[in-house]
């Protein structure tokens, strides 16, 4: 048994690790005062009701929202076709694609940070929608794959073949056929790169600074001034990140009974 | 357009002044005992943080596949939800635990436990802690697969064949798994280089590392200087890129030998 019980040690402890952190800052965020015991001393909605009583909360979330979601837009609206295009009909320029996948894992935000003040500062371009346009690009990988994914699991090619053999229009095939078919799949890319932009700080703050106040950086600013409002922005924050994550996860095992099916 | 040209232009950046061409820059940086410590700092934390993640992972996985499959589903959706806690709010949840009036901070305090008190969270120590936090959602999710490409029937071939269990890890299944593994470990350590928010929350920038260095250079807590920030970012860039080819070069090396 031994041998058994090293390995499931290691998971129980990674899974605490994990866990812990989680739980303490959700606690502190309901904690009336916990700063001289080791459990706090009683529970209270105070800090939430704080925070969601701050216009400035409000906004800066808001303006996350607004972001992210803008960002995942655009790349849906300009990004998904053209995935669509190389791997129905050129998979030779596939390799480009990935190439952009490799270089967006290889510049991280400071780097990449780093590039955008230095071009776009002199061309009196808004700094914010050069972060905007570095948002859709880095979110590249997370919808590629997803995109890549779906359409090799139904069969894109031959599924549109069919449909076209059986008298459909490019245009319906596309739309009646495929996207459906395809539109969890999307559906999770669209979610994953949501939740990665709501958390991203470099980029926003050192391009643009408090300027545009994200959620990001509205909790960094509460760091200093007050533990309890900051915890209930991290505990919001996790609640949300809860919900996507869900959501992904039944949305991934629900297309897989797709193609069961 | 958001993208390539930033990074050209930073590349171009780098090698100016000025007065146009230089290498000074590069010369400031490579000659600056203080970003070449930073330097060191970064590649040290993010090796070490790869290096535990990755053998911690390895077992965990390992007890995860013995487990029923909605069980495992269960605690992937569960690290699923920790891979996007990080940056700021991981930093402010550590700061909870053993920040300088952290829950743990004030147990240990309680029942006199003393060897915790040279701990610091805003040092070396607990940014190692942080960083290896966010490591291991990654690292897993990265070795699952690996360990699912693992057959079931090799390793009743192996048990048939007289093959005790040691013997098929060391024959075969880590063999199968090692450029997996070394990809892995790149990836990771990639990760952490470029890391910023995290550190950046706890210390400021009081703690010398490649990225925070970028940032100061940029935001000028003290005077900007883009094209020197440049230089180091070209140079973390490097390094990265590196990175990623050794650890391509090592998978084509591994399978050759298979």
């Amino acid at each position: 048994m031994k041998k058994k019980g090293l390995p499931d040690l290691f998971l129980f402890f990674l899974v605490l690790y994990l866990v812990l952190p989680i739980i303490a800052t959700a606690l502190y965020a309901f904690a009336t005062k916990w700063n001289s015991t080791v459990f706090p001393e009683g529970l209270t909605f105070q800090w939430l009701k704080v925070l969601f009583q701050d216009a400035d909360f409000i906004q800066a979330f808001g303006r996350s929202v607004l972001l992210s979601g803008g960002a995942v837009l655009l790349a849906f609206l300009f990004i998904v076709p053209a995935i669509f295009v190389v791997v129905l009909y050129f998979p030779k320029y596939e390799k480009w694609m990935q190439t952009i996948v490799v270089l967006v894992y290889a510049f991280p935000g400071v780097i990449l940070a780093v590039g955008l003040i230095r071009t776009y500062s002199q061309f009196g371009v808004p700094m914010i929608l050069a972060v905007l346009g570095a948002y859709v690009i880095s979110i590249f990988p997370y919808i590629y794959q997803g995109t890549r994914n779906s359409l090799r699991n139904i069969n894109a090619k031959q599924l549109l073949d069919a449909a076209e053999l059986l008298g459909a229009s490019k245009l319906q095939a596309f739309s009646k056929v495929l996207l459906p078919a395809v539109y969890p799949g999307l559906f999770v890319g669209a979610l994953l790169s949501f939740s990665i932009l709501f958390g991203e700080f470099v980029l926003i703050n050192l391009v643009v600074g408090s300027r545009f106040e994200t959620v990001q950086i509205y909790l960094m600013e509460k760091l200093s001034t007050s533990g309890h409002v900051a915890s209930a922005v991290v505990f919001v924050y996790l609640v949300l990140m809860g919900i996507l994550t869900l959501a992904i996860s039944i949305l991934t095992k629900q297309s897989k009974g797709l193609v069961k099916s | 357009m958001f993208f390539a040209l930033p990074l050209v232009n930073m590349f171009i950046s780098s090698f100016t002044d000025s007065d146009g061409f230089t290498m000074n820059q590069y010369k400031t940086t490579l000659t600056s005992s203080y970003i070449l410590q930073g330097f060191k700092n970064s590649i040290t934390l993010s090796a070490v943080s790869a290096l535990v993640a990755l053998v911690v992972t390895l077992f965990a996985v390992y007890a995860m596949m013995r487990f029923s499959d909605p069980v495992r589903e269960r605690i992937l959706v569960m690290i699923n939800l920790t891979s996007n806690f990080s940056g700021i709010p991981l930093a402010f949840a550590f700061i909870v635990l053993l920040g300088n009036s952290g829950l743990f901070t004030l147990m240990f305090e309680k029942w006199g436990i003393d060897a915790f008190s040279s701990f610091s969270l805003y040092s070396w120590s607990g940014l190692l802690l942080i960083y290896i936090y966010f490591q291991l959602p990654l690292s897993l999710m990265l070795l699952y697969p690996i360990y699912y490409g693992i057959q079931q029937q090799w390793k009743d071939a192996a048990a048939l064949l007289g093959a005790n269990t040691i013997q098929f890890w060391m024959k075969i299944g880590i063999p199968v798994m090692l450029p997996g593994i070394v990809g892995t470990f790149s990836i990771l350590f990639a990760n952490a280089m470029g890391a910023y928010a995290s550190a950046y929350a706890l210390t400021g920038s009081s703690f010398n590392l490649a990225a925070i260095r970028i940032g100061t250079l940029l935001s000028g807590d003290i005077f900007a200087q883009p094209e020197l920030a440049s230089a180091i970012a070209v140079l973390l860039g490097a390094t990265m890129i590196s990175a990623m080819i050794l650890s391509e070069w090592s998978i084509k090396k591994t399978r050759r030998n298979l």
